[in-house]
Order: structure tokens, then C-alpha cells, then sequence
């Protein structure tokens, strides 16, 4: 399926849109951290939560569920959103 | 992933008293300095008076730690994040012509499902390990966790029982308990006769010593004094803010603490509070402790504000360094090059440092984004740049 990255990760990526495949949100994170070694820590911590900031959408629709089912034919962004200075 | 964007060598080495430099006179410095907002290296010439910067590195990472292993006088770690991205860590073989990314930075161990764990916000403090263990590096992070490397800084795993024992998570607190941007682990020490022996601090959380590696560590907190009101006898109260070795004598350290300045001669477990001697309307709060590369009885300090609701700014705006040439016993203020007034910055933990020149060079920076040296001991300072961002760490590494 395709996913939307945020250009805080494009230095992992080089590409705002990627190719990854999962059932759920965090076996498509696992692909891509195999394709983009490092990506995955950066958006998620290690007690599997998302980390301050960072959301994803499929079909549009916001998901906190990172184990929802996922259908190859959706369409995943991930968005970090910019606070701070 | 490649990317193209220390701890003081003076800090692990030492025997006695006071030993002779060594020559050095072809070696050159170059100042590493991590800040809120990437990484640059000020590479000084052979006279320490021209220097040139390299950077940024890592721009928009906050950077909390930049160290050249003192073995190799090539590897670079950097502990950076960015304020929204997770904590990694970036190694350079080639003195930061290329970055790659750690393949497993620090992180906690995954708890069982239903139990709240922690997460590593970001890596704080980074020590190389013993000179007879090449490659291998410890890491402090916020929250409180110590973690190890075997491979140059590319896999890290936690390190002892620090990270989940029952006891040392009580004293370490709650993110609510530590300084304002997270408690952390820092001044992490290797005793250079004897790689077992270790230290290391906590903000909050007290001072620790292992002599089995780390399969055991007790307190060393007696003498300490903490914020009045409460119960020094519970560690947790306790605020190191930086805690250093003597290059020239493993058997003494020195500290600053949210509670004074203080030394420890071991075997003694007891610490000396040496800032009363501070002039009163300075006191001897601060961040940073600078130790003399080949003389014990002298250190430098960094006094700041620390009163009412800690401003955490140089005193009265005058911001100046003291030094001590005999143990702690007496101050003397040096203040000369730096703003005579209205200077509201001051210099935070891992932000000033040594060279192990002669004379000594002593680099800081500060709050407000200038790095300021002296080549003659802190009797004379000078700007080598101003304008960076809030800088948190300054290590001088010799190359050449």
C-alpha cells in the first residue's frame, strides 16, 4: 500500500511517498523499518507506543489503534505534527 | 542510512599529584560542541588562536552529547533527537565526514503487556569505556537509564541492574521529580586502573559506585547536602549536577551539586563541601566542574544563580569562572574578556571543559550560543563564535 511520510523522515525514506506492506499498522511499521532501517524508533518507542506528536491516518481517518487491520489497497499517512520552537 | 553533517582524553588518564605535560605541541584541538539545534567542530590551530568551523551537523536535532573516542582519535558518537522524532545516536569513523545512524540506540526493555514501562526520551551522556576495552562506550539517558555498547556505538543494550531495580527506580523518581527538560543519568566515570570500578550520577537520584562492573552499585552520597527541608538520607533527594575524576588521581573527585561544591579522597566515603569558601554573594551553585589535567588541587567552576527560584543565569549578570589551585580551600574569580554586565547566560553541565595542553585550555559554552576559550588557565577568555544555539555540551578532543 502506499504511505505518505513527513518530511522529517524523507532523510530515512528520500521519497515523500513509499511501497509498504502490513495487516496492521505495526507489522507496516516493521516493513518499514526493514526497508528504512532506524524509521521505525523514530516514530514509535520501545514499549510500542506512538511517540508525542505522531499520528497516522488511513483513508483520511485518524487511527490511534496501531493494531487495526489493514486491506492492501489503503491509503496510510503518517503525520508528525510541528510544535514548539 | 549516511549522513553527511568526546569526552575530554584529559578526563580518563592520570596517576598522581602533579604530573609533567606531556608534548603535545604538535597536536591540535578541536572543540566539539552539541547544541539545541545541531552539532559543530571548531578545529583550532596549533596556538589554539584561529578556528575553524565545521557544521552544522544534524541541524534542527537537538544534540545533547558529541564525543571523539580518546582510543582511536577517529569515532565520533552524537546523542541526538529532534523534538518530535525518537532518540538516536550517530557515529562517524572518519571525524564526521559521514554520520551513520545507530542500528539499535538506547532504549528500555519491553515490559509485558498491561505494564507501564518507560521509554528513553533521549540520550544525555556519553562516556568511553576503559582504554583496555576498545570500542565499547556507556550512555546516560533521561529517564535515568545507563546502557552499554560493544561495537563502537552501532547496538547498545541496558547496562547492570540500574535500569529496572526496585530500589533504583524509587530513587530516581518520576519525570516530575527531575531538572525541567527530564531526569537524567550523567558522569559516568571509568576508573583508569580498573575497568570494574565505575561511577555515575543522577538528576535526581545520587551518586553510585560499582567495583563488580556494575552487577552492584552503592551510594556515595554521605557529607551531601540537599535543599533544606529534606531528608538527605533518602537518596532520591539527592541533585549531583556533575561529577568528575581527576585525571592526575583516580582517588579524587570533585562535584558540583544543586547543593555546593564538593571533593571526595578515597578510600574516604565522604564528601567535603569546598564551596563555602566561594565569595558569599556568588555561592557555589552551578552546572559544570572542570578538572586540571595533570594537578588535583586545581578545578574550575561555573557559578550561576541559583537563589529564590533559580534564574539559573551568571550572578547579578556578571557572569565569571573560579578556579582553585589547592583542593577547594580558596577561590579566585576569572572574569577577564568575558561582559563585565548584563550578560544573563550561563553554562550548563557538559558544557565546559579542559584541554590537556600547557598551559591548560578551558572552552565553555553557553546558554546564548557563544563558545568562549582561554589559553592561559581562565586568567584571559576570548569569543571564538557567537550566535549558535543553546549550546549543551563542549568537549575539547586532541587530534594530530
Amino acid at each position: 500500500m502506499k504511505v505518505l511520510i513527513p518530511t522529517p523522515l524523507l532523510s530515512y525514506t528520500n521519497a515523500r511517498e513509499v511501497e509498504a506492506s502490513g495487516a496492521t499498522l505495526m507489522e507496516l511499521l516493521a516493513d518499514l523499518d526493514r526497508q528504512y532501517p532506524g524509521l521505525r524508533f523514530r516514530v514509535i518507542d520501545e514499549q510500542d507506543k506512538l511517540r508525542p506528536h505522531m499520528r497516522f491516518f488511513v483513508n483520511n481517518e485518524q487511527v490511534f489503534d496501531t493494531t487495526l487491520a489493514l486491506r492492501p489497497t489503503d491509503s496510510v499517512i503518517l503525520v508528525q505534527a510541528l510544535s514548539g520552537g | 542510512m549516511v549522513r553527511t553533517a568526546k569526552k575530554s582524553p584529559a578526563r580518563k588518564q592520570g596517576t598522581t599529584a602533579r604530573s609533567k605535560p606531556a608534548k603535545r605541541a604538535s597536536r591540535r584541538i578541536v572543540v566539539l560542541v552539541a547544541t539545541r539545534k545541531g552539532a559543530w567542530l571548531f578545529h583550532g590551530d596549533k596556538q589554539r588562536k584561529s578556528w575553524r568551523a565545521d557544521g552544522p551537523h544534524f541541524l534542527g536535532h537537538i544534540v545533547n552529547h558529541l564525543v571523539l573516542d580518546p582510543r582511536d582519535g577517529r569515532t565520533l558518537l552524537a546523542a541526538a533527537k529532534t523534538g518530535h522524532l525518537g532518540p538516536t545516536v550517530f557515529r562517524s569513523t572518519d571525524f564526521g565526514r559521514n554520520w551513520k545512524e545507530a542500528a539499535k540506540p538506547p532504549a528500555f526493555a519491553k515490559v509485558p503487556e498491561g505494564q507501564k514501562g518507560r521509554a528513553v526520551d533521549h540520550t544525555f551522556w556519553l562516556t568511553p569505556c576503559h582504554a583496555n576495552e576498545p570500542n565499547a562506550w556507556y550512555a546516560g539517558t533521561s529517564p535515568q537509564g545507563l546502557f552499554r555498547s560493544d561495537d563502537g556505538g552501532d547496538t547498545w543494550e541496558p547496562f547492570s541492574i540500574v535500569n529496572d531495580d526496585p530500589q533504583f527506580r524509587a530513587w530516581m523518581g518520576s519525570v516530575q521529580d527531575g531538572t525541567p527538560d527530564g531526569p537524567k543519568l550523567h558522569s559516568i566515570i571509568v576508573d583508569p586502573r580498573d575497568p570494574k570500578h565505575l561511577y555515575f550520577a543522577m538528576s535526581g537520584g545520587g551518586v553510585h559506585e560499582t567495583f563488580d562492573r556494575g552487577r552492584s552499585f552503592t551510594p556515595l552520597v554521605k557529607g551531601l547536602e540537599v535543599v533544606e527541608g529534606f531528608d538527605p538520607a533518602n537518596i532520591a533527594f539527592h541533585d549531583p549536577h556533575c561529577v568528575q575524576m581527576c585525571p592526575s588521581n583516580p582517588d579524587r573527585l570533585y562535584q558540583q551539586n544543586h547543593c555546593g561544591i564538593y571533593r571526595i579522597d578515597r578510600p574516604s566515603k565522604e564528601w567535603t563541601r569546598i564551596g563555602k569558601q566561594m565569595p558569599k554573594q556568588v555561592g557555589d551553585i552551578g552546572f559544570p566542574m572542570v578538572l586540571h589535567p595533570r594537578d588535583a588541587d586545581t578545578a574550575w567552576v561555573f557559578p550561576m544563580d541559583g537563589t529564590t527560584v533559580w534564574p539559573r543565569t551568571s550572578p547579578d549578570g556578571k557572569p565569571a569562572a573560579y578556579v582553585t589551585r589547592n583542593g577547594g580551600k580558596t577561590w579566585q574569580r576569572l572574569d577577564s574578556g568575558l561582559p563585565k554586565t548584563q550578560a544573563w547566560w550561563t553554562v550548563k553541565r557538559q558544557a565546559m571543559t579542559a584541554d590537556a595542553q600547557n598551559p591548560v585550555g578551558l572552552y565553555l559554552g553557553t546558554t546564548s550560543g557563544a563558545l568562549w576559550m582561554s589559553r592561559d588557565e581562565g586568567k584571559r577568555w576570548t569569543c571564538i563564535a557567537q550566535h549558535l544555539p543553546e549550546i549543551y555540551a563542549v568537549e575539547a578532543a586532541e587530534v594530530g
